[in-house]
């Protein structure tokens, strides 16, 4: 192959030439560019000096807030409460554990070339469960217990989105399979679960399992609270990742499967190796999308009396010691949503790019 | 050529005996709800024989050779691969897909895997071998098709030839009794066409037992121990190529040599 000399024509031209392309070409683009701008100039301060400048963040109560900021100091002097709920102060330090694990599995992940982070992930979905089993209640190993109805705020969500998420994808992967199954049986059994959970709302699933679900079982036999939340969550959620993931699956060309089964590879094999990586690389965007909205929808076990961070925040504002800090409380709990799921958001992407193989130009 | 060829031992011992029928396919129909695909098809192939399998589109001729590996059902009939009947029972559906290898018209390789995972998937899974020595085994195939340098590639990234002559590695991987070739030249550019054939001869000449459905009469000519003509799901003639692309008998047969050559 011979170098050819002559190079692609530039396209950068400097930002005078950009703004006169992109934000005046025409003279109704010139009109919106001095309209948003203007827009910007008149907000964009105030909210700043709301949020910052004028905001309070010290003090020692509700008495120092008096500036004309958001008054953050109530959020400062609760976030024990909003994090840990009611767990005891002395034994916080198990949750701290739990939060420092989380980010030695997870944070790594966004950065490329990390040493061993594969291995941090799968540590994640594997060991760190079952290290939080038995730290968060305690009760063994000569851990004091600590009652489910003292968990709370940012402590209880993570753990509700964390199971409902770890559990309802494999749950969710046998149901897309089974819907998909030559055995009419299986596939009945698939159909009705499917159908019959997703047509239901979560807030219905959290009540029944609240409240009837005890009157079904057997005399003595009892679930705590938190744990039917998550059983009801748990089912209600694989149903939706189950249809997501049978997208995946409808997606995959039958020669995938006629190729897989003349290299002798049995059902198991045939879809653990080439169908399921190829159809859940395809659906990252449905399973992250069905991940994010589970992680918002826990908020919902306040209806059954489970203290959530929504949960703490709210019933801190009603607290008549501090006054007119609702907005400021909003604005926190938004915070951390955003901050999680943006995250998830921003993990997918990566995932997909990784995972690309296609070389499409 | 082929007696220089990697060969594994059981297959040579095999070869040694010849062991007639090693396919053998008795009164098969099949039928796609009303229709009848196949007619009371009747084969008996011996091991290292060659069959080329050629017919106007429609005649069944795919349907057949899915057939021989299970990926069609025969709703009538027997099949015996090896020893081995096709029936029901996946058991016997799957040592029978162990020993007979399959390359398709559009490749079907899996583009989630580089060619060397490709290759050796089912090695690992299926037959257990060792990883390091399922991929010196595969390394040794992909030299055989001429692209031991594309391992590390993932398929999306080969020529439409090169993904078909990694799909014939892949099957050989397995270390097949028999190979099944689905039209493997149909879907390609023409400058493809030859370095797939060239592989498929080289093949040929190593005593593997081959079916294969392909329009290249050619290819029929060179390496063919039978020619098979199929029309309307039912075998119309069946001789050696000399026979029969200079003296075809059937009135069908010659309209179909007319047509194509």
């Amino acid at each position: 192959m011979s170098e050819s000399t002559i190079k692609p024509p530039k396209k950068y031209t400097g930002p005078v030439k950009w703004m006169r392309t992109h934000l005046f070409s025409t003279w109704y683009n010139t009109l919106l560019t001095l309209v948003v701008g203007y827009v910007l100039i008149t907000n964009v301060g105030p909210l700043l000096n709301w949020l910052l400048f004028d905001a309070t963040f010290q003090g020692a109560g509700p008495e120092d807030c008096v500036g004309e900021g958001a008054c953050w100091l109530f959020i400062n002097q609760r976030l024990n409460f909003f994090i840990y709920g009611f767990y005891p102060d002395e034994l916080q330090w198990r949750v701290d554990v739990m939060f420092a694990l989380l980010a030695v599995a997870f944070v790594p992940q966004f950065i490329e070339r990390f040493p061993g982070r594969k291995w941090l992930g799968i540590f994640g979905m594997t060991g760190l469960p079952l290290i939080g089993y038995i730290l968060i209640p305690g009760g063994i190993l000569g851990l004091e217990a600590v009652e489910s109805s003292k968990w709370g705020g940012l402590m209880l969500t993570l753990i509700l989105a964390y199971i409902g998420i770890l559990a309802s994808l494999p749950i969710g992967v046998l149901l897309a399979l089974g819907r998909r199954s030559d055995m009419p049986i299986i596939q009945g059994l698939c159909v009705v679960f499917i159908e019959v959970w997703r047509a239901v709302p979560l807030i219905t699933v959290l009540f029944m399992a609240s409240v009837m679900l005890p009157l079904f079982l057997p005399e003595g036999m009892s679930f705590e609270k938190l744990v039917r939340a998550l059983i009801g969550i748990t089912l209600w959620q694989s149903a939706y990742m189950a249809e997501v993931i049978r997208g995946g699956l409808q997606a995959i060309p039958r020669g995938q499967y006629e190729a897989a089964g003349a290299l002798g590879l049995g059902y198991w094999r045939k879809m653990g190796l080439v169908i399921l990586p190829q159809a859940l690389k395809l659906v990252i965007p449905g399973i992250v999308n069905t991940f994010i909205a589970l992680f918002k929808d826990t908020t919902l076990v306040l209806i059954i009396g489970l203290f959530d961070i929504l949960g703490t925040v709210q019933s801190t504002i009603a607290d008549p010691a501090w006054q007119n800090v609702a907005i400021e409380g909003y604005v926190f709990v938004a915070f951390c949503f955003w901050v999680f799921c943006f995250g998830i958001s921003r993990y997918s992407q990566n995932l997909e790019r990784k995972l690309d193989t296609s070389h499409k130009t | 050529m082929g007696t220089t060829m990697t060969q594994h031992p059981e297959s040579k011992d095999s070869q040694a005996e010849k062991k007639p029928g090693i396919i053998r396919v008795e009164g098969m129909h099949k039928w796609y709800g009303d229709f009848h695909v196949l007619k009371d098809l009747n084969l008996a192939v011996d091991q290292g024989e060659r069959i080329v399998i050629c017919g106007p589109s429609g005649s069944g001729k795919s349907t057949f050779i899915r057939c021989i590996n299970r990926l069609e059902e025969h709703q009538q009939g027997r099949i015996i691969v090896d020893d081995v009947e096709l029936t029901d029972d996946v058991r016997h559906i799957d040592s029978v897909r162990r020993e007979v290898g399959m390359v398709f018209q559009h490749f079907n390789l899996f583009p989630h895997l580089t060619v060397l995972e490709n290759c050796c998937l089912s090695p690992i899974w299926v037959r257990k071998v060792p990883r390091r020595e399922a991929e010196a085994a595969a390394m040794e195939y992909l030299e055989r098709v001429k692209i031991p340098d594309q391992a590390t590639k993932y398929p999306g990234q080969l020529s439409g030839g090169q993904q078909q002559r990694v799909a014939i590695a892949r099957a050989l991987c397995m270390k097949p009794k028999i190979m099944l070739f689905d039209e493997p030249t149909s879907a390609l550019d023409p400058e493809m066409i030859k370095e797939v054939l060239d592989v498929m001869v080289e093949l040929a000449g190593s005593g593997m037992t081959m079916i294969c459905v392909t329009h290249e009469m050619g290819f029929a000519k060179t390496v063919a121990d039978r020619v098979i003509f199929m029309d309307g799901g039912e075998i119309v003639e069946e001789a050696p190529p000399s026979e029969f692309f200079s003296n075809p008998r059937e009135a069908r047969t010659q309209k179909f040599l007319q047509q194509i050559l």
